[in-house]
């Protein structure tokens, strides 16, 4: 047992440095704790340790119905909150076979893509706090607070709406929603030169995210990676268009792949697919199809004998529901693949061989949510 | 000389860049009308809280002190965490039959996620989301509300009273 601890403990010789990064670090962005060793400053070898925010979402979920597991899953990618739960809808409709209503798939989309936004808006603020630029934050939280507050006056709370529920959606959209999305679309559009001015054309920023921590595409197949970081080393792996799910496969968006495979590369990706999720959003929100919201399941929720697996696209990558169900009101096992565990692989490769001061911007570019690798 | 002079350029070009953000963030300096920072406490009367604003379960009664309870424990069924425990008790009726009613429905708020399943649940519309959310207290025995009022009993439904 002993033997066992001490292998994945880094050893070090004279003339090599290990230094400890986390579980409280401000640039960890959550309890992830970075082993380094170094040479200098130069990385010779990174080991992440994890379950510092362990909850045991997938043994929780075994113990809950089917209806209430979903709440939980918020909690694991708290900026995709409405993505996780819409995958859980999903792979519940799909085991009941039921039709979900056209509004409803419309309506999710809608959020989902907002929720995308907002998403990659924290990012794009956090990035710049990570390298030292202060005011990007709250550039980036103008934004925000608007869709913020379309997901306070539509759903009722702001991060964790718990707005999916299998059959449709909890509430009908606000009266207001249409007018405050357009709203926002056209203050977002005025404003993302302001992103430009602050970070993207700046020399500085330029300098510390060009060329750092490279990830090649074999690399990125290998560990799997999905999302943003893998599309910016040139491999298309959307699940939007691969396999659409909702209302994906009504609307037309560009899957924005770059082949540099830097954190620049990365970045760019992002960037461009805040413009693709406006996109979307304006090719959806003048035609919300008219009809119910939801169609109501009856009593308690029983999914047949088997095994069911559906896949979504967050605002980091690929998740993964797997549910396997025993004829109960309960599952039997649930499995979450979530984007950031396998993104986190990606760490090692792209760091090592630089320099410390580079594994912020890395860490900075890979959008890392802590309870989602736990959770 | 040339690595000198692409370094000086550097720093030119790194300077450049910063005054052009700078000229950013003071243009907003100058347009007080653009900033959205809320000054919180001071403007509680001014907030705008959306009406669906999830704050915490309450339970409407009117002007009789009457709410749609009927003990039915859905809403405890459908909880998630066990925030919710309903107390009912049996009250002989005048027929001389026993009537399960509404003792106590006991809520902490200090374990609900407010993910409206209860609310959803409900079969009656006996309960709804507040949008209060000022609910810090010192100590958590506090958290624990009793929702219905003392001495409420159940709304009687119109078609009963006619018939």
């Amino acid at each position: 047992m002993e033997q066992h601890i001490e292998s994945h403990i880094i050893q070090s010789s004279d003339d090599e440095f290990i230094i400890n990064v986390g579980p409280q670090h401000p640039s960890t962005h959550g309890v992830l704790h970075l082993q380094l060793k170094l040479d200098g400053e130069k990385i010779v070898d990174l080991r992440p340790f994890l379950g510092y925010i362990h909850r045991g979402i997938e043994k929780m979920s075994e113990s809950l119905t089917y209806k209430q597991f979903i709440y939980l899953t918020s909690r694991m990618d708290y900026l995709s909150a409405h993505i996780n739960n819409q995958a859980c809808c999903l792979v519940i409709e799909k085991g009941l076979q039921t039709e979900v209503p056209e509004r409803a798939k419309v309506i999710r989309t809608l959020m989902a893509e907002l929720t995308r936004l907002a998403s990659h808006q924290l990012w794009w603020g956090s990035t710049g706090l990570d390298m030292g630029a202060v005011s990007p934050f709250f550039y980036a939280f103008r934004e925000r607070e608007m869709i913020l507050e379309i997901f306070e006056e539509t759903c009722g709370s702001r991060l964790t709406m718990n707005y999916c529920v299998p059959g449709g959606v909890m509430n009908d959209i606000h009266p207001d929603f249409v007018r405050k999305v357009k709203q926002l679309i056209k203050q977002f559009r005025e404003n993302i030169h302001e992103y430009d001015e602050l970070l993207t054309g700046n020399p500085i920023f330029q300098s510390r995210t060009q060329g750092i921590g490279y990830l090649s595409k074999e690399d990125a197949i290998a560990l799997s990676c999905s999302g943003p970081v893998a599309r910016a080393s040139g491999i298309s792996c959307d699940v939007r268009k691969k396999n659409p799910y909702d209302a994906y496969d009504r609307v037309s968006f560009d899957e924005i792949i770059a082949t540099e495979g830097d954190c620049f590369a990365r970045y760019r990706v992002r960037l461009e697919e805040m413009k693709q999720s406006m996109n979307i959003i304006e090719q959806l929100i003048d035609n919300i199809p008219t009809g119910e919201y939801r169609t109501k399941i009856k009593g308690i929720i029983k999914l047949p004998v088997g095994e069911y697996y559906q896949r979504v696209e967050t605002a980091r990558g690929e998740l993964g529901v797997y549910l396997v169900s025993d004829g109960s009101n309960k599952p039997y096992r649930i499995k979450f693949r979530t984007p950031n565990f396998s993104n986190l692989g990606a760490l090692k490769p792209m760091s090592l061989g630089g320099k410390i001061g580079d594994l912020v911007a890395i860490m900075a570019s890979l959008d890392l949510i802590i309870p989602d690798i736990d959770r | 000389m040339n690595a000198a002079k692409r370094y000086f350029t550097s720093i030119f070009k790194a300077i450049v860049a910063l005054l052009k953000g700078m000229k950013l963030t003071g243009s907003y300096l100058v347009r007080p009308s653009k900033i959205l920072t809320q000054q919180y406490p001071e403007n509680r009367d001014t907030l705008y809280i959306p009406q669906r604003f999830k704050g915490r379960v309450v339970m409407p009664h009117d002007e009789n002190n009457e709410h749609n309870c009927t003990a039915c424990t859905l809403c405890q069924l459908a909880c998630p965490n066990g925030s919710i425990q309903i107390i009912s008790k049996n009250i002989d009726m005048p027929d001389g039959t026993k009537k399960k009613v509404l003792d106590r429905w006991v809520y902490n708020l200090g374990s609900c996620t407010l993910c409206q399943l209860c609310i959803d649940a409900c079969p009656s519309d006996a309960i709804v989301m507040d949008n209060g959310f000022e609910f810090s207290v010192y100590d958590k025995s506090k958290l624990i509300y009793e929702l219905n009022r003392p001495g409420s009993r159940l709304k009687e439904k119109k078609t009963e009273k006619q018939a």
